[in-house]
């Protein structure tokens, strides 16, 4: 198992080192990227920009640009703002704990709904139940997910006056006050996923169902709800778990458009505000950042498989 | 392997052959909401044809005298803050939406099905080479690239499908390949191989056809997927210019009025609700159909 992990990691620098060169070409080699943006400022004289341009590297060759670039991250400086001119590892830093704060909820709503509602549509296939759950699955991976962000506030805060709309910080931050400020940015960001991973639990329960062991569970006579638990659903579990793992990053992405639509203002925030800013640094160490997350969590993804699954032998 | 699927079937029933798209046509049409999703996307694209037929009005021309008018019988789903019809600007979305999710699913089919194929067919290096450069570039979030992208570029709808379909075909790719790296060690492979046929014509001849079932599905899927895509870029401000009416645009500021015009933010995101539901019933159907072992 731990040489296992080790060739994992091992396998993913070149990886990591394929993430950092396609972000740094995709973001200097376009037109429009940072050196068009400091030429169309009209304000600066020749001289002013020349001396911008050499303070942030931008007068070296690229190859000089992206080793000076690469070093840096590897040391977790990912360059200063061009909006903010503060260090940008500090501005994401700053921005982590909101977006936690809605991430972790929504992820575990989302395992919560998928494996209730995908188990009971397996277990009561074809049922008016089964048929409901299908039906809401197929709406929600069909919808757009900003959509339905805007539905629910234009339900539960014009509409009801339920639930603020926007601006976490509104209300006299106790307990109910924050709460509500989480459920429609929480269910918006968990929606999409429910729909997907609730479809995947019901596949994966039901094709357990069709094997032997689960058959001669029922012949020796087992109670079914036993068969369910004790057998069926220990086994169809293990590739879900994997599937949770490899999705959790694009939470970060499901961010981008929950966290505009209700101003909050975690990383998701923070990516479409320097998109407006062209704040080309900042959209670096976000790109580079997901990037890492996603082959993070394909890693814990292998790992988990393997070491809840016995009979996957890891070489 | 197409065709003797057909004939078992054949010797099961007896009755008259249908061949192979006859009984894959049966199958589809038994699929409730395949049938469903096909009418009601069948419906999108006749008002999308049609759009100029079926409204008096300009989806683009604004109307400064008749902003956020309620809905009426001149204006069923109301104006929106220029003047403008909502639903004339529906049904030309309907062409955008429509358009954009065919055509960059067709780029993405043509790319993935091409590196799938070279992948899956030489094997050994090259498949390394690139499979690694799917893995690299799956490892970023699509909708990150193509936010960044667009917020740099000169927009344009063409742009918009273009890019869509080039980041688009990386799943395709690995399916496409996984098929044909088992299918080429296939006995009718050696035969056409000993009979004399090129690379090439393995390749697109005697592999790809076979793969057939795997990439319709996937490109229907696709559709579904880009559509959803293009309301979002659009939705954020950063998609098909606001020139031209799309779905995602509409959107974009709706929320604004949401007291005043709710319709406005209803509206086009029932139309891509719809519109999606329909492609993925269909994309359901077809892998229904098309699955030998169903």
């Amino acid at each position: 198992m731990r040489s296992y992990f080790v060739r994992r990691v091992l396998g993913a620098i070149p990886l990591l080192i394929g993430i950092s060169l396609v972000s740094f070409i995709f973001l200097h080699v376009m037109p429009g990227g940072p050196d068009a943006l400091l030429a169309r400022n009209s304000r600066m004289s020749a001289e002013q920009l020349a001396k911008v341009r050499r303070s942030l590297g931008l007068d070296q060759p690229l190859p000089v640009q992206y080793a000076r670039w690469f070093t840096n991250i590897l040391r977790g400086d990912f360059g200063l703002s061009f909006t903010q001119f503060r260090p940008v590892s500090q501005i994401i830093g700053e921005r982590i704990p909101h977006t936690l704060r809605l991430v972790i909820p929504a992820i575990v709503l989302s395992i919560a709904l998928a494996l209730v509602a995908g188990i009971a549509s397996a277990v009561w296939r074809y049922s008016l139940a089964d048929h409901i759950i299908s039906g809401l699955s197929f709406l929600g991976l069909a919808m757009p997910v900003f959509w339905f962000g805007l539905m629910l506030q234009l339900l539960f805060s014009v509409q009801l006056g339920w639930l603020p709309s926007a601006d976490m910080t509104s209300g006299d931050g106790g307990l109910v006050a924050s709460a509500k400020h989480l459920v429609m940015p929480v269910t918006t960001l968990a929606i999409g996923t429910v729909a997907g991973w609730s479809r995947y639990v019901r596949a994966s329960t039901l094709e357990v169902f069709r094997q032997d062991f689960v058959r001669t569970a029922r012949a020796k006579g087992l109670a079914e709800r036993l068969v369910i638990t004790r057998h069926a659903l220990r086994n169809a579990l293990i590739p879900f778990v994997t599937v949770v793992a490899m999705d959790i990053p694009f939470f970060l992405s499901g961010a981008v458009v929950t966290e505009t639509i209700f101003s909050w203002p975690g990383l998701g925030r923070l990516f479409f505000d320097a998109l407006r800013a062209r704040d080309y640094p900042v959209l670096m160490g976000l790109l580079v950042y997901a990037a890492i997350l996603i082959v993070v969590f394909n890693i814990i993804a292998d790992l988990l498989y393997a070491w809840l699954d016995p009979r996957i032998k890891y070489r | 392997m197409l065709h003797t699927f057909g004939s078992t079937e054949q010797q099961l029933q007896p009755a008259p052959a249908i061949g192979y798209a006859g009984l894959i046509w049966r199958r589809f049409i038994a699929h409730r909401l395949a049938v469903a999703g096909t009418i009601l996307l069948g419906m999108f694209v006749l008002l999308a044809i049609f759009a100029p037929l079926l409204s008096p009005y300009s989806p683009s021309e604004p109307d400064l005298f008749n902003q956020l008018a309620p809905p009426s019988l001149q204006h069923p789903l109301g104006t929106d803050p220029l003047g403008r019809d909502v639903l004339t600007r529906l049904l030309y979305g309907a062409r955008v939406s429509l358009a954009v999710g065919v055509l960059s699913s067709l780029i993405s089919v043509v790319i993935g099905v091409v590196v799938g194929a070279v992948a899956g067919y030489y094997g050994g290096r090259v498949d390394d080479a690139l499979m690694r450069l799917v893995d690299l570039l799956l490892a970023f979030p699509a909708i990150f690239l193509l936010l960044i992208l667009f917020a740099t570029i000169q927009r344009s709808l063409a742009i918009v499908i273009l890019f869509l379909g080039l980041f688009g075909w990386l799943y395709l790719a690995r399916v496409v390949r996984g098929e044909i790296l088992s299918l080429r060690e296939r006995d009718f492979i050696t035969a056409a191989r000993a009979l004399g046929a090129s690379h090439r014509q393995l390749i697109a001849r005697h592999l790809v056809p076979n793969v057939t079932g795997a990439i319709i599905v996937t490109f229907t899927l696709d559709v579904a997927i880009n559509m959803l895509a293009e309301g979002t870029l659009s939705f954020l401000g950063f998609g098909v210019p606001d020139s031209t009416p799309t779905w995602g645009n509409m959107l974009n500021g709706a929320a604004s009025y949401y007291t005043r015009a709710p319709l406005l933010t209803i509206a086009p995101g029932l139309a891509i609700t719809l519109a999606v539901l329909a492609v993925n019933f269909i994309g359901d159907g077809l892998r229904d159909a098309l699955d030998p072992r169903g």
